[in-house]
């Protein structure tokens, strides 16, 4: 078993700052101009998040510096990192979704990776015209879906519906089918991004069980994802990326503790704002974490309630609109799940044009004391692309219990009161 | 380092690197993802066909009022010569095939922009696309096709006369060709509309002007001989002319001719797909 499958050598991935975004005839002619005149190119980009600077060498942002690991057969490893740390770049390469602009990647086996569920489904074809669809862009033969086509379906519950046209689907039965697919890969390499922390926890966990019956016949795995108890649960071995390097590699326990320990991810973010970007139908613009007086505020008393503010921007009314909120311990642990059919009706459902405001509460006296991170996906199954806005994880706040008799030592998931009484 | 001790023992099946030749054409691979081109074919036929009630008719509606207006146009009012054809049969002829050929274009020249969003996520040759639109088109074309023969029947039993000869075998090849020339303008459009989007809205009015260049709505017979060339060098010119002359027994049917569209429609060919393989290995770090 010591065969290694995955050989990244010296990989690196730069772009170009300014090509970016240029887009049009116009914008280069303009940069054009400005050049042959000795003046700044006005589509430059500057706007560079200040601890993204050491990144940079004059133009050139380097996403990836310099990658090297290896995979061995079987394996099943963890990639960790901040967002924008270069996971998503190495996915891509990986993927061959784009080409690193140096070094090589050299894999041995069929390799299948899966970025997102239910890429490609179109709304007017039946379940099982998707089934094969997705399947067969997901690198499987007509003739490996048919084998598999009963399993798929059993597995996602919707053998009533197989016929039906998926957009006659329930939002449920949509992401069922679409990981069920997914699920059914048998590559030898499988390269997970987060994909598994969508959809509703119990076929959550049937899938991760899946992948775990997967993984156990020897298949080789990538898994990247922000939740550290699912690496823990998977992977025995982590690599963390920081700033586009590969700044440890081990046994998962301790990664993730370094991981925790020095980056803190979101830790202490209270306000974050995000650049507009128009090609999503709609936007998370900024969020901030208030007190009840309206205050941007990090450290919350149990007693009282944490207010989440999100700025939204509808480039375009979406029908079927909703938000989707998990809130997680600092360890990793998913401690709560929410979504905005929690309220009825939806406050986010078929919203106007133009910007507006929401606010999600969470209770006084619900969490426990701890630090907590919160992460936020947006989501209609009757958008152009299903992932409207996926900001995932954006802020931060802590509860301190003040109050109660144990006060910050009182252990569990929950600060609520209860009632003793005689009676 | 251990591993490079027994490199030589190893045995790869893929190697991801920045470059590769200039024309990294993979054609095996593209037939092992043969079943996937088979069903973006299918969901192209679905998008198209099950979504209008009335859905093929439309393909049926659209080359009959275009060849009742441009009858009007250029058969009533301008009177343009038509090699001794009904103006109907003439007219519904050069236009069935440039529907064809714009549809190649205009729908392959979208290819990276309409799938950013597939491309970001996952990896297939992606040729496949460009490729099932110009086979899914082709069913469009033989409706269009099946409607213009009635005409040709209607006109026959009337007196016209119409002489389709054997060179009708050479249909095939010319609708080959017409899928290569699109396809290949197609991909290069494609390209270059990553780099500078507002090429696409340019696209729709070239293709526009490019038909009144093609002779659709004349003759090339009307052409002096000593300009002929310049029409020549637009293969569509030669396919037109083809078109009529095989099914209709008139038209402008010159050795010459054929083949410079010919080595055109090559050229276009493999320009489009030298860019196209170029350009989507990283397209998707720009678009």
């Amino acid at each position: 078993m010591n065969e290694v499958v995955i050989r990244v050598e010296n990989v690196i991935k730069t772009y170009q700052l300014g090509v970016i975004n240029h887009g049009t005839l116009r914008n280069d002619l303009q940069s054009w101009w400005a050049h042959l005149r000795g003046r700044e190119d006005p589509n430059r980009l500057i706007d560079i998040y200040s601890e993204e600077k050491n990144r940079l060498k004059g133009d050139l942002f380097y996403a990836l510096d310099n990658i090297s690991f290896e995979v061995k057969k079987g394996e099943k490893v963890g990639i960790i990192g901040k967002n924008g740390a270069g996971k998503s770049t190495l996915l891509k390469i990986l993927s061959r979704i784009t080409r690193p602009t140096e070094g090589r990647v050299r894999i041995n086996g069929r390799i299948a990776s899966l970025l997102e569920v239910g890429t490609g489904f179109h709304p007017e074809l039946t379940g099982r015209e998707n089934v094969y669809l997705n399947g067969s862009i997901l690198g499987m033969t007509r003739a490996e879906i048919t084998e598999k086509f009963d399993e798929i379906v059993d597995f996602a519950e919707v053998r009533e519906f197989i016929d039906t046209p998926v957009k006659r689907y329930s939002s449920g039965m949509y992401v069922r089918l679409a990981f069920a697919v997914a699920a059914h890969l048998e590559p030898e390499i499988l390269i997970v991004d987060e994909v598994l922390a969508v959809g509703d926890t119990a076929f959550q966990k049937k899938c991760i069980g899946k992948m775990g019956d997967i993984s156990s016949e020897g298949k080789t795995v990538l898994f990247v994802s922000h939740s550290m108890a699912a690496v823990k649960q998977l992977c025995p071995r982590s690599l963390l990326i920081r700033d586009g390097k590969i700044i440890a590699d081990g046994p998962s326990e301790n990664i993730i503790d370094e991981y925790l320990l020095q980056s803190g991810s979101v830790d202490g973010i209270t306000e974050a704002t995000f650049d507009e970007d128009r090609e999503k139908e709609a936007q998370l613009r900024k969020i901030r974490v208030l007190s009840q007086e309206g205050k941007v505020k990090y450290r919350f008393s149990c007693d009282e309630p944490v207010i989440l503010e999100l700025e939204m921007h509808f480039n375009k009314k979406i029908p079927g609109l909703y938000g989707y909120m998990t809130i997680s311990r600092s360890d990793g642990t998913l401690v709560m799940q929410s979504d905005s059919f929690d309220s009825s009706p939806n406050p986010l459902d078929d919203v106007e044009i133009g910007t507006h405001y929401f606010t999600i509460t969470i209770p006084a006296r619900s969490l426990a004391p701890n630090k907590y991170s919160v992460y936020l996906n947006f989501t209609s199954n009757r958008a152009r692309s299903w992932n409207v806005d996926s900001p995932r994880t954006v802020c931060s706040f802590e509860l301190e219990d003040h109050t109660s008799r144990r006060g910050n030592a009182r252990q569990g998931f929950f600060s609520t009161m209860l009632e003793w009484k005689k009676i | 380092m251990i591993s490079s001790q027994i490199d030589k023992a190893e045995f790869w099946t893929m190697e991801i690197s920045p470059k590769s030749g200039w024309l990294d054409l993979n054609l095996r691979e593209i037939w092992r993802y043969r079943d996937l081109l088979r069903f973006f074919m299918h969901r192209d036929f679905v998008a198209n066909y099950k979504q209008a009630v009335l859905g093929p008719f439309w393909f049926i509606l659209n080359p009959l009022l275009n060849t009742i207006v441009y009858t009007i146009i250029f058969g009533l009012i301008i009177r343009v010569p038509t090699d001794g054809l009904p103006p109907i049969l003439f007219f519904m002829s050069g236009i069935i095939i440039w529907n064809y050929f714009s549809a190649c274009v205009l729908n392959t020249s979208n290819t990276f922009l309409a799938h950013a969003h597939i491309f970001g996520k996952i990896y297939f040759p992606r040729l496949i696309i460009p490729i099932s639109t110009v086979i899914i088109n082709l069913l469009t074309f033989a409706i269009q096709f099946g409607v213009y023969i009635c005409f040709i029947i209607y006109f026959a039993f009337q007196g016209v006369p119409i002489h389709p000869n054997i060179f009708i075998l050479l249909l095939p090849l010319l609708l080959i060709q017409i899928a290569a020339f699109g396809l290949g303008t197609g991909l290069i459009v494609s390209s270059l509309t990553t780099k500078y989007r507002d090429l696409a809205y340019a696209m729709g009015f070239g293709i526009q002007l490019w038909m009144y260049a093609t002779p659709i709505f004349f003759p090339l017979s009307l052409i002096p001989e000593k300009w002929q060339w310049i029409f020549a060098v637009n293969p569509m010119t030669s396919i037109v002319e083809t078109f009529r002359y095989i099914l209709l027994g008139n038209g402008y049917f010159q050795p010459w001719i054929l083949s410079l569209g010919a080595v055109t429609t090559l050229i276009t060919l493999i320009i489009g797909l030298v860019l196209f393989t170029h350009i989507e290995k990283t397209v998707i770090d720009t678009i």
